[in-house]
């Protein structure tokens, strides 16, 4: 019984950390089918992150923090959208500008306005902050029936809004990506965008549309961090959340499920990672910790390699569009 | 590709960066109005704290040093067409080589150890570049991710070395033993001493001429050997490089491997002339400045020296600045850095066309018909 | 200005279309006339005009002057999407498709016919199937398009303009990459398309093809229209002539060829390009010193591919290439060696490989040399001697202005040509290959670069010569090779050949036994 508790509970805390990972991943999957790299996920997400807890630290609502989250996001997602689509500059080269950008203005503007040393204050209280929330019954439950009960009560009750958001949010872009004309084009984009253009549909509109749908899932991912995960904003809170997300993207191969698949493969070894430290196992012994945080680079740099499969980008993705070339 | 409009020499690697430093700072500046201070006052603080004393322009440098390094590494990639965003691990690998070396041969003297540190950590450096180059060159793996990838798990090896094997036993923070006095770079105060030249003591170390050293290999390397000149053939045009009968992959790998050592030559100024242990984190973002340093200085020694040493007083006159404006501190400074990457790198268009229409420059031509 | 589309009138008329790119002048006031339901063939070489002018038709580019009229109706094309609703569909050369969408999925792309897809796939679905039975192109709706063999592929554009309603149908360059059989069933469709009442143009330089499958053709030659036929009324021989211009032959001084020994000899040389297509079948030949071979033809009928196989930038799949005697196929010798073995190349485009576009006249003028003794002093580039030797090539092949330190692309086209040709010929090859030596040149640098060439010949070395410009192998060559569709189709000595009977070669038409 104890072990299955212990496994419901590393469940449990898969799926919280997996949330950011997947909303992440799944803004990087819209920018990358239509063929910009998205490297800036982490600044976008720090930059959410820092609007949100500083917004519901003021207003004292963590509703209006998400709200502020998402605009964030979406200005740094325009401003990489002018600079890649529009001024056809170098993907790779302002994804990393924003990143250190939003590293460095995050903590200066948390200084400047609310002096505790780059932090922003402690968000209290569910107003300010997105907690679990309990299904119906779910102390009765793991009660009564203990097997199932546990499972209803710690795995899949006591999420808080955005877990469930992220969920949801995996059929959704399915749905979109592959069922609706919005979707069809945006894959087309990625993968010949002269066809695109020839076919009458404006490429840089497509480009920016996914770029902005890819800066509100980075809000949303953002502001999970600092008022649901945590109680506030910390300097270099996401911790190369952003890159991992585009790890886990590339090892879904640009895919929703797998990519779901693979951030909560991702999230799973962070979770064992913080349980098994010090744990003294059977024939391996003690496993540094450090070695299962790298596991997920690792897998990637495989994949890349190509010896767990191939791992195939959107043809145009990184290729400014040029119609006169 | 319809060309972007060409620029005079001068223009290109003088006035045009200037001008994207120029609009990263304004932007900056408004961002100090925003926080509620004057970017004048800031400004004229972190000249001062930069340059203001001997002892501010020593630690200037001693920064610079750094970012040197790791610039002249982004710059060589560059130059073979390739992206190194890995110099941060490379260097942090680097750093381990000479670190190591300075550990196990403490009791050598100096002059027997610092060849040895100075071949470990080029050794170090191009060894954690190696796989991302040969992956690249073969499997086709982008270089960009592999790279980023590497970062990772350098951190991650390095902070399981320091907190597993290096760390001096009965000690709580992760790092190692502190070097032996032999294996200590000498200050550049000291130096200046035995000369009879009387300068502050700083952390500047005899690395920083070192670096310079490697600035004039790299520059004689890139445009004077015919090595150089296959790797910037290669970089600029593939077809005419398989034309001339360079192997873009031999190149890919090649500049690589030279690029992850310069980048691991960081350690030679940081633990060497410095911190005299290895210890986490060391390279601190530097192999991102370098990034920033080879854009601006537009990938060629002279311009990274300049942009070293701009950045250099960034970090130190950012350091000052705190003290005098508890508001604004180092974060700025990373702010600037992403602005300066962000014109220099991803906007350089921006600019570029309306200055050379105001520099009345036309379209190269290529044809008669 | 009549609001409904007269049924009599011409599916498509040009009004003195005239288009001009900088200095280079694409159309020259070009009238052209399509009458409904028929295939109109439009042909011409390499540069006549014929892109720009369908660019225009699709609304790619605008034209500077000239009216377009549909069916009767006066048209702005401003864009793909005003010339699709105007019903104009066009195939292009390299296929607008995304290679990992079904067929359905390309053909929808576009024309979804609603925000959801699922409703707009059933009726697409539904109507697909009923164009391939009214027309005959039948394809897999659920195949992934970039596991579709290239003829398959290409009946996907053609499914997708006429699934958009296209009454008027381009198709640029179809057969380039279609086997025999497949370019048959293309024509067998196009009549049928033509029986429905549809309207084509067929942009080629293929002249079988257009005798076998037009009703009319038009010839273009330098941006201007210089012909328009029946084609029933004609004949490959005066389209060839037609298109190829009795422009009068740059006369170049030379004397008879000394051939002397074989220096280069290829048995049997298959090439086939990325997608598998054999570019270069069977090729078979002899270079001797003292001589200069010509191989003559329309582009894209494999000279290229011959030239870079020789010249070691990609590997044949078959036969043998030897210099010296050595096999350098076999051997697997890259450009390098095969430099150091005597073999230099001057590539088709030299911007695209033949000079590097940033770097100074000097550095280009050792590209391929670099590691010579003679640039290097003490492990570093002997930048004096890499100087001196740039302005001796400058001076030699009268390059101006004569400044070596002058970036490349401050050149003229003319210029860079003489300096890459002077960097070939001076390291002192014994075989040397050139490509199109003469394009984007002015008048006095070709003289001067065919000058050079006789002059290389002269004094014992081979040449192998691959032009578009009919007259300039007809100016430079001792012996000429016809390729045409990958084959060589015969060599004619310089005495024996005339235009006609070159022209008919190119043209795919084999002759009677060569002298």
């Amino acid at each position: 019984m104890e072990t299955y508790t212990l496994i419901v509970l590393l469940l449990a805390a898969t799926l919280r950390v997996a949330t950011p990972l997947l909303l992440a991943a799944l803004a990087g999957l819209f920018s990358e089918r239509a063929g910009v790299i998205a490297l800036g996920l982490e600044g976008m997400m720090l930059g959410a992150a820092f609007a949100a807890a500083a917004a519901s630290a003021v207003s004292g609502s963590a509703w209006v923090g998400l709200g502020a989250g998402i605009a964030v996001a979406v200005i740094l997602a325009l401003l990489l959208g002018f600079a890649c689509v529009t001024q056809r500059g170098n993907q790779v080269v302002a994804g990393m500008a924003v990143n250190i950008m939003v590293a460095g203005l995050g903590p200066a503007l948390a200084l400047a306005w609310f002096d505790l040393g780059g932090q922003t204050p402690q968000l209290e209280g569910a107003g300010q902050r997105f907690l679990g929330l309990a299904w119906p019954g779910a102390a009765a439950a793991a009660r009564t029936a203990p097997f199932p009960g546990l499972l209803y009560a710690q795995l899949l009750s006591g999420h808080n809004l955005i877990v469930y958001l992220a969920a949801a949010l995996v059929p959704v872009s399915a749905w979109i990506l592959y069922r609706t004309r919005f979707g069809l084009r945006l894959r087309a984009v990625g993968e010949n965008p002269q066809a695109v253009d020839t076919a009458g549909i404006g490429v840089a509109a497509l480009r920016y549309q996914a770029v902005i749908i890819s800066g509100v899932l980075c809000g949303v991912a953002g502001t999970y961090l600092s008022t649901a995960a945590s109680a506030g904003f910390v300097r270099d809170m996401t911790a190369g959340k952003g890159y991992l997300a585009l790890a886990a993207l590339i090892f879904g191969k640009w895919r929703p499920y797998p990519t779901l698949g693979a951030c909560l493969l991702f999230a799973f070894t962070d979770a064992l990672a913080t349980r098994l430290q010090g744990v003294d196992l059977p024939l391996v012994g003690v496993i540094p910790v450090q070695f299962i945080l790298a596991l997920p680079y690792v897998l990637t740099v495989l994949l890349l390699a190509g010896f767990v499969g191939t791992a195939v980008p959107p043809r145009a993705s990184g290729v400014p569009y040029d119609k006169n070339a | 590709m319809s060309p972007a409009a060409k620029l005079p020499r001068w223009a290109e690697f003088g006035l045009l960066p200037a001008v994207n430093l120029l609009a990263a700072l304004l932007l900056s500046g408004a961002i100090i109005r925003l926080i509620g201070e004057s970017p004048w006052a800031a400004l004229r603080l972190m000249a001062d704290g930069a340059f203001g004393s001997q002892e501010a322009i020593g630690y200037t440098l001693f920064y610079a040093t750094s970012f040197i390094f790791t610039g002249l590494g982004v710059a060589v990639a560059y130059h073979a067409g390739l992206f190194n965003i890995g110099a941060e691990g490379q260097a942090y690998i680097g750093g381990l080589g000479t670190g190591l070396v300075c550990l196990a041969l403490g009791h050598w003297p100096f002059w027997a150890v610092l060849p040895l540190a100075v071949l470990a950590g080029a050794a170090g450096g191009a060894a954690w570049a190696f796989l991302p180059a040969w992956l690249q060159a073969r499997r086709g793996s982008h270089i960009v991710i592999t790279t980023i990838m590497f970062n990772f798990i350098a951190s991650a090896l390095m902070t399981w070395l320091l907190v597993n094997v290096l760390i001096r036993p009965g000690q709580q923070s992760p790092e190692s033993r502190e070097f032996a006095p032999n294996a200590f770079m000498p200050g550049l105060h000291t130096l200046l001493g035995r000369l009879g030249i009387p300068f502050a003591a700083t952390p500047l170390n005899l690395a920083f001429l070192l670096a310079l050293a490697a600035s004039v290999l790299v520059w004689l390397f890139v445009w004077r050997t015919r090595w150089g000149y296959a790797l910037r053939v290669a970089g600029l045009n593939p077809a005419a490089a398989r034309y001339a009968g360079i192997r873009p992959e031999r190149v890919t790998v090649g500049a690589m491997l030279l690029s992850g050592a310069l980048a691991g030559s960081l350690g030679l100024n940081e633990l060497m002339g410095s911190q005299h242990r290895i210890l986490l984190d060391f390279p601190g973002g530097a192999g991102f400045v370098g990034i920033a340093v080879a854009l601006m200085g537009r990938n060629h020694p002279v311009g990274i020296l300049l942009a070293s040493v701009l950045f250099g007083a960034l970090v130190q006159g950012g350091s000052q600045l705190s003290f005098d404006m508890p508001h604004v501190n180092r974060d700025m400074v990373v702010v600037i850095q992403g602005l300066v990457i962000l014109f220099c790198g991803a906007l350089e268009n921006v600019f570029r066309t309306p200055l050379a229409a105001l520099l009345g420059q036309r379209k190269p031509v290529g044809s008669d018909r | 200005m009549a609001l409904t589309p007269d049924p009599a009138a011409p599916a498509l008329e040009l009004r003195g279309i005239d288009k001009r790119f900088g200095a280079v002048h694409a159309n020259r006031a070009v009238s052209l006339t399509i009458a409904p339901g028929t295939i109109h063939g439009l042909i011409g070489e390499n540069g006549a005009g014929k892109s720009t002018l369908m660019n225009i038709v699709y609304g790619f580019h605008r034209a500077d002057a000239g009216e377009i009229y549909v069916r009767g109706r006066r048209v702005e094309l401003d864009s793909p999407q005003a010339a699709i609703a105007a019903g104009i569909g066009m195939v292009h050369q390299h296929f607008m498709l995304v290679e990992n969408f079904t067929v359905l999925e390309n053909v929808l792309l576009g024309a979804e016919g609603g925000a959801r897809l699922a409703g707009g796939l059933a009726r697409a679905r539904a109507g697909l199937e009923q164009l391939a039975r009214d027309y005959g192109l039948e394809v897999p709706l659920d195949a992934i398009v970039g596991e579709l063999p290239v003829g398959l592929q290409q009946r996907v554009e053609i499914l997708k303009a006429l699934h958009r309603g296209a009454e008027l149908l381009i198709l640029d360059e179809p057969t380039a990459v279609l086997a025999p059989q497949e370019a048959d069933q293309l024509f067998r469709m196009l009549a049928r398309l033509r029986a429905q009442g549809k309207s084509v143009i067929l942009v080629t330089h293929k002249l079988r093809e257009v005798m076998a499958a037009t009703d009319r053709v038009t010839v273009m030659r330098q941006g201007a229209v210089v012909a328009e036929i029946a084609t029933a009324a004609t004949s490959p021989r005066e389209l060839a002539e037609r298109m190829v211009g009795r422009a009068v032959l740059l006369s170049v001084e030379k004397g008879p060829a000394q051939p002397g020994a074989t220096l280069l000899t290829v048995r049997d040389l298959e090439v086939r390009d990325r997608r598998g297509v054999a570019r270069v079948k069977s090729a078979a030949f002899d270079l001797r010193a003292g001589e200069i071979v010509g191989v003559a033809g329309v582009a894209g009928n494999g000279q290229s591919e011959l030239l870079e196989a020789i010249a070691g930038l990609c590997l044949p799949t078959r036969g043998e290439i030897s210099l010296g005697g050595r096999d350098l196929v076999r051997e697997g010798l890259d450009a390098r060696a095969r430099r150091r073995l005597g073999l230099a190349h001057v590539p088709e485009d030299r911007l695209r490989m033949g000079v590097v576009a940033s770097f100074s006249a000097e550095d280009n003028a050792i590209l391929g040399y670099h590691d010579l003794a003679a640039y290097q002093r003490g492990g570093f580039l002997h930048r004096a001697a890499i100087s001196a030797g740039c302005a001796r090539k400058m001076s030699a092949y009268d390059v101006r202005p004569p400044e070596p330190r002058r970036r490349i692309a401050a050149f003229s086209g003319g210029n860079q040509q003489k300096l890459v040709l002077a960097r070939e010929i001076e390291s002192e090859p014994r075989v040397l290959l050139v490509g199109q030596p003469t394009r984007g040149v002015d008048i006095g640098a070709i003289e001067f670069i065919h000058r050079q060439l006789v002059a290389l010949r002269d004094s014992g070395k081979a040449i192998l010569l691959v032009s578009v410009e009919l007259e300039e192998i007809l100016g430079l060559a001792d012996r000429i090779l016809v390729m045409h569709d990958g084959e060589i189709m015969g060599e004619v000595a310089r005495a024996d050949a005339t235009e006609e009977r070159l022209g008919l070669m190119m043209a795919g038409v084999r002759t009677e036994a060569t002298a």
